[in-house]
């Protein structure tokens, strides 16, 4: 997989921060576990995070070592098992828990012609939205601004708009003044994860989106 | 208000960076012989940490004790995870800090893993014997730290510190979502290239 499109400073120091949306930092770490360079990136901000964490000034603390409930768990191996599945699969490893492997299992839902989608659960409290997009070869999306943080990972085939082409595993992270009027790749179409930090947005982003096809 | 928050950037005292070889053993120790005087003086050094940070991102002070014990016990349940060739023990602990915050303050899932869990390669950072040039790193990163323009190393604060993201440090700062996003990357570039330069 060679990536060309990466994540953007300020959504790798939010994300080494923990200050990240939960749809947002889905994208992240999906991408994250492809990338090399953006984990290497994001080790450079979790630097920042040490330094600053160092740098506060302590609390006294009233209670001491919790040595009781050690000792309770010492009995129990919590070493994780941290072997990975070969990943020959176009899921990325952090959604596998949710999607399963298999891309082509994905039961999705029809938006429009040509499109479909796909919602993913978020924690009840978490703003924003989650979902797998799926674009028909050679369809064009209407024109479309985004007003907001807005994150989109192509999972397979690709797409182009103005920013450039998209293939497996890059990743547009936008500003959130930029029109862009993607294309999808005329044999492969696009699979895409897009999440936004406000779910108005996207409901708004999907109703522009399709407007055109269906005269909603 | 303001103020207060900026000098949380400023390196105001010897931090315990130094102590940071000391760490790494102990938490080595930790792992290897579950040796419970090891773990006090972790605690001893954390514990007072993790609790201001929890509550500089919003706990109470009860809750934010509860959190720094919970913190600790997942460093005492995970140390064999730890490895010092892939980056300092605070670093680490920061991480368990981080990631239980977002799941007991936020109640959000945690899409990051400790950086143990990760696939990694080959890191960039000094091995664990070159003690001096990990120092002198922290030190860089603190100095840069220092010496960001108020308005950059604000948003980095409320970003790392607050845990606010990008929308919620606009709203709170009256800026568009833009200009929040080019203070953190230039705040970044800065500290990327005192880093960089020593290499």
């Amino acid at each position: 997989m060679s990536i060309t499109h990466h994540l953007d400073a300020s959504t790798l120091m939010s994300c080494a921060a923990g200050s990240q949306p939960e749809a947002l930092a889905a994208v992240v770490a999906s991408h994250l576990s492809v990338c090399a360079h953006c984990r290497a990136e994001l080790r450079k901000h979790e630097r920042i995070g040490e330094a600053l964490f160092e740098g506060l000034q302590p609390t006294a603390v009233i209670k001491d070592a919790p040595v009781v409930a050690m000792r309770a768990e010492e009995a129990v191996s919590d070493v994780e098992d941290v072997a990975r599945e070969p990943s020959s699969s176009s899921i990325p490893a952090p959604l596998r828990g949710v999607l399963g492997s298999d891309l082509g299992a994905v039961r999705w839902r029809r938006l429009a012609p040509g499109i479909w989608h796909y919602p993913l659960p978020l924690s009840p409290g978490a703003e924003g939205d989650l979902r797998l997009l799926k674009i028909a070869p050679n369809m064009t999306m209407p024109e479309h601004g985004h007003g907001g943080s807005e994150l989109t990972l192509v999972l397979s085939g690709s797409y182009k708009d103005t920013f450039g082409t998209f293939r497996t595993g890059d990743v547009a992270d936008l500003g959130d003044d930029l029109d862009h009027q993607p294309v999808a790749d005329a044999h492969e179409g696009c699979v895409c994860l897009i999440a936004t930090d406000r779910k108005a947005r996207f409901k708004g982003f999907l109703a522009r989106m399709v407007q055109p096809l269906t005269g909603l | 208000m303001v103020q207060g928050r900026v000098s949380a950037l400023a390196p105001s005292r010897p931090p315990p960076a130094v102590l940071s070889r000391t760490m790494a053993d102990l938490l080595q120790k930790v792992a290897e012989c579950r040796d419970i005087e090891a773990f006090r003086k972790l605690f001893q050094v954390y514990g007072p940490r993790v609790k201001s940070y929890m509550m500089r991102q919003g706990a109470d002070a009860t809750t934010a004790e509860d959190l720094a014990q919970e913190t600790l016990l997942t460093v005492w349940r995970k140390a064999a995870l730890y490895s010092d060739e892939k980056g300092s023990a605070t670093t680490w602990i920061f991480t368990i800090a981080r990631n239980l915050r977002i799941d007991r303050l936020r109640r959000e899932m945690v899409w990051q893993p400790l950086p143990d869990n990760r696939e990694e390669e080959a890191s960039d950072e000094p091995g664990p014997e070159d003690e001096v040039a990990s120092r002198e790193l922290r030190d860089r990163v603190r100095g840069a730290l220092g010496q960001l323009p108020p308005d950059q190393s604000e948003v980095v604060s409320l970003s790392y510190i607050e845990g606010l993201s990008h929308s919620e440090i606009a709203e709170r700062l009256g800026l568009p979502l833009g200009t929040v996003k080019s203070r953190m990357r230039l705040a970044y570039q800065k500290i990327r290239d005192a880093v960089e330069d020593q290499i």
